[in-house]
């Protein structure tokens, strides 16, 4: 067997950004436009803020905002998208209310014609807001037996607390008392152009797609409301808090540590210093409890950001035989990184994953559109890509190491299980304080 | 009728050559954005996996990242990742894909790193027995510790067919994966890895003639091998209905899938595809048929998704294959009466036809799916090497948008009228959860 040598990277090409162009229009409304000719598509993302909206109202509105307006029904909606090869669906964040959308590139103006219909002259008939209630009653039966599910809720409410953030899925109970009337008032009160982002990413010219969006959108106006909401509490770590799920199979294992946001100094150094611990596959984590031990298939951790606060999440689905030992290596691979100094060359390895993804995410219109859309509700453009990667680039091992160590201790994190509490709690027990939910 | 809107299409280009040893190659370049696409494609799945070794295609799978000739465990990853790329693979029922997407200075890299493993895998005992236990808990999270884990597409097999190729469950039983040994896993690479039986793809950014020496630098020294005879995995389709009913109990309401035998994939392609259009004609929105039927007026069902093959994979299977329907059911929902009123619609539909503008509207939003698809590096290279691999035609991924809007309101109709009751299989999951 000869040996063979690893072929050397051809060193990257500079970043080259594409151009955003923006307006915002008197109503309130930001448009921005990006030209990228791929495919003869267009892809639509339009955020508009929602914080504090009551959740079950806002959760049911964003399942049935395409029921109908004053000329169409939800029929008329799917079919007259369709004739342009487009689709436009709607969903919630704790944040915003979000539209995501596309179309043949010829179709642009007729989907925001559309669209302008959905948000200017919203009907919410009643059979069809029942129908699409049921539903999502069904769906949130469903959630209430996906383990996934299960665990989060009771993570976001450790988490939390009293605030907003703490509760993101409302009660099937809660949907049940939603009324057609709540809709149109909520829809009417926070269905407004004041704030909210419109990006068009596609085969486009952006000055024209800006103006078609300015003619169809023009219309769309409604009060301006400050709904900031107040900073996340900190995290207050304490006892595990073990949630039974009597006869499952594997045990969810959850972890919430703090974070900073997008534009704080510290966060390029934490996002390697997450990399490095659990944050690809190549890390520390994954590597120790699936490639060595084999005790979970797809262990994962990341940064979420809301606008009131950033967490690092930590996620494993293990075994339950062996959620003990899962536990004693997450809490050992957290205190080793926050207690020990990175190797160069995990650092290197993090570096160039995140510099390289990057890239990876902004090759096509659908990622350079989800890009765009999550930056502007931040207040970012792309450009902010620039900094982010110098950061990136410029972060060296001892700023790493400070994030792992302000960040990523294990005595910080708030940490919820799910599982058969019969058969986990004893192993549990042995490595930490339990709270039973 | 005249079409009131031209359906776009693709071009990008289609480079084809073969290596010696075998191996296809196809390359596709588009300097458009800094990336490229690699993909790896063996012509082996979960229907030639042995009897007793249920699952096997698919823990080999895994066996393939765990270092190779010149690569340790855990470089495969390390080298993509920190080249700034990602991978992965997956296994379905006709072939195993292997791919990466990386920044476009990682090619080579990405090309060393397949062919390592197209030379040979590192099969160990130790390795061996940590990828059992990662797939177990891989079955655990899509299958076991979840609401309708399976449904259908492990569920309806073993009632539509009766060889053991297609019926048996490809996620494989926990019985079979732990009896799976070293020996089995190099009698199963000998067999069906061969260069002559893959196809490699490369996408994106790069220069064809420094692509092409690239291959064949690395890939050239490939030991060739015979592949072996493709199997005929056809069956006789059904002469009266089958059913089945299982309870899971993780699930708080009720799923009803059926699923009906369609013409041959490949031999039969222009009879195949108006059942892809079908498909989306009875499915894709609140426009479409059965969603306006059963969802919006009977309120019979909370969700109706088709599709074609059990994978979803409706131009990566071969024959037999399906169209299938799947819908879940609000409390107390009567799969007999769903069952009747898709029966109904679909007899509606053959005597009736179309209604003006449905067929170009549905040909529309799937020609955007198509379309949004193949904007990704690894939507071209990953379909262009299947494509390569079954059919000797990669570039049919440039065609079919225009394809797609070739078929016919006869030929949806003719399609329609196979969906017979006695032609089909269904599978009920019962709620077995307090809702």
């Amino acid at each position: 067997m000869s040996t063979k040598t690893l072929p050397d990277l051809v060193p990257d090409a500079k970043l080259k950004l594409p151009k955003e162009v923006e307006r915002t229009l008197p109503s309130g409304l930001t448009v921005i436009a990006i030209r990228r000719t791929s495919v003869p598509l267009v892809e639509v993302r339009l955020r508009v803020p929602f914080s504090k909206a009551p959740l079950p109202r806002a959760t049911l509105l964003s399942q049935s905002l395409f029921t109908g307006t004053g000329t169409m029904s939800s029929v008329d909606i799917a079919a007259e998208l369709q004739k342009v090869g487009g689709g436009l669906s709607a969903g919630l964040d704790p944040d915003r209310l979000l539209v995501t959308g596309n179309a043949l590139a010829g179709g642009l103006d007729r989907m925001l014609e559309i669209l302008a219909a959905v948000l200017t002259d919203p009907a919410y008939p009643k059979q069809e807001v029942v129908t699409e209630r049921d539903r999502l009653v069904d769906h949130l039966q469903v959630a209430l037996q996906q383990p996934a599910h299960l665990a989060r809720t009771a993570l976001l409410k450790r988490m939390y607390g009293s605030h907003p953030y703490a509760v993101q899925t409302p009660e099937p109970e809660q949907i049940r008392a939603v009324r057609p009337a709540g809709l149109r008032s909520l829809h009417a009160d926070r269905v407004s152009p004041t704030g909210a982002v419109l990006v068009l990413v596609g085969d486009i010219n952006p000055e024209k797609a800006i103006d078609a969006a300015e003619k169809a959108l023009g219309s769309w106006t409604g009060p301006g409301r400050d709904e900031n909401l107040p900073a996340a509490p900190a995290l207050e770590p304490g006892p595990l808090l073990l949630v039974d799920r009597p006869g499952s199979v594997q045990s969810s294992l959850r972890m919430a540590l703090p974070a900073v946001p997008r534009t704080d100094p510290s966060y390029a150094p934490l996002q390697l210093a997450n990399l490095i611990f659990g944050g690809y596959f190549s890390s520390r984590w994954v590597e120790n409890i699936r490639e060595d031990k084999g005790y979970t298939y797809g262990p994962h951790t990341s940064i979420e950001h809301y606008l009131a606060g950033s967490a690092l999440m930590v996620a494993a689905e293990v075994a339950t035989e062996v959620t003990g030992p899962s536990l004693l290596e997450t809490l050992y691979e957290l205190g080793r990184i926050a207690s020990l100094p990175p190797r160069e060359e995990e650092l290197e390895q993090a570096r160039r994953y995140a510099l390289g993804t990057l890239r990876l995410g902004m090759s096509t219109q659908a990622g350079l559109a989800g890009l765009a859309s999550m930056y502007a509700s931040f207040g970012l453009r792309l450009e902010h890509l620039r900094e982010h990667s110098a950061a990136l680039a410029g972060a060296t091992l001892d700023q790493v190491a400070a994030a792992a160590a302000e960040f990523m201790a294990p005595s910080r994190a708030v940490t919820v299980v799910l599982g058969d509490a019969a058969r986990i709690q004893a192993p549990l027990a042995a490595l930490t304080t339990i709270e039973p939910a | 009728m005249a079409r009131s809107r031209k359906i776009p299409a693709t071009k990008y280009p289609v480079e084809r050559f073969t290596l010696e040893n075998g191996l296809r190659v196809v390359l596709t370049p588009d300097r458009s954005a800094p990336v490229v696409g690699v993909a790896v494609v063996y012509d082996v799945g979960i229907r030639s996996e042995p009897e007793g070794r249920t699952g096997f295609a698919h823990l080999f799978e895994h066996l393939m990242f765990q270092g190779s000739e010149n690569l340790e465990k855990l470089a495969h990853f390390r080298h993509v990742q920190g080249a700034g790329g990602t991978f992965n693979g997956s296994t379905h029922l006709d072939y195993t894909d292997y791919f990466e997407v990386l920044p476009a200075g990682a090619l080579e890299r990405a090309l060393f790193l397949e062919a390592d493993r197209m030379r040979g895998p590192r099969l160990t005992e130790e390795n061996l027995l940590n990828q059992i236990d990662v797939v177990k808990e891989e079955i655990r999270v899509n299958v076991l510790n979840r609401p309708y884990g399976g449904f259908p597409w492990l569920k309806l097999p073993p009632v539509m067919f009766e060889t053991f190729p297609n019926a048996h469950d490809g996620y494989g039983s926990f019985g079979d994966l732990e009896s799976a040994t070293v020996d089995d896993a190099k009698a199963f690479f000998d067999r069906y890895y061969a260069a002559g039986n893959a196809t490699l793809a490369v996408a994106g950014d790069f220069d064809v003639a420094q692509a092409t020496a690239m291959i064949q630098r690395h890939f050239g020294d490939v030991p060739a091998r015979p592949a072996p005879k493709l199997p005929d995995f056809d069956e006789p389709g059904l002469t009266a209905e089958r059913r089945d009913t299982y309870t899971d109990r993780l699930a708080p309401i009720g799923g009803v899938a059926s699923a009906w035998r369609v013409p041959d994939p490949i031999g039969d392609f222009a009879d195949y595809l108006p059942f892809v259009v079908l498909a989306e004609v009875l499915t894709d929105g609140e426009a479409s048929r059965l969603v306006e039927r059963l969802v919006q007026r009977d309120r019979s069902v909370t969700s109706i998704g088709g599709y074609i093959g059990f994978m979803g994979d409706e131009f990566g299977v071969r024959n037999p294959t399906a169209l299938l329907l799947q819908a879940h059911m609000p409390p107390g929902g009567d799969s007999e009466k769903v069952l009747r009123t898709v029966d109904e619609e679909l007899d509606r539909l053959v005597h009736d036809g179309l209604t003006p503008g449905e067929l170009e509207r549905t040909q529309a939003r799937i020609a955007t799916h198509l379309l949004r698809d193949t904007d990704a590096v690894l939507g071209r290279a990953l379909p262009m090497a299947v494509l390569e691999l079954q059919r000797g035609n990669p570039g049919l991924l440039n065609d079919l948008p225009k394809l797609i809007g070739e078929v016919t309101e006869a030929q949806i109709v003719t399609a329609a009228a196979t969906l017979r009751p006695d032609q089909r299989a269904t599978v009920e999951v019962l709620p077995g959860a307090a809702a």
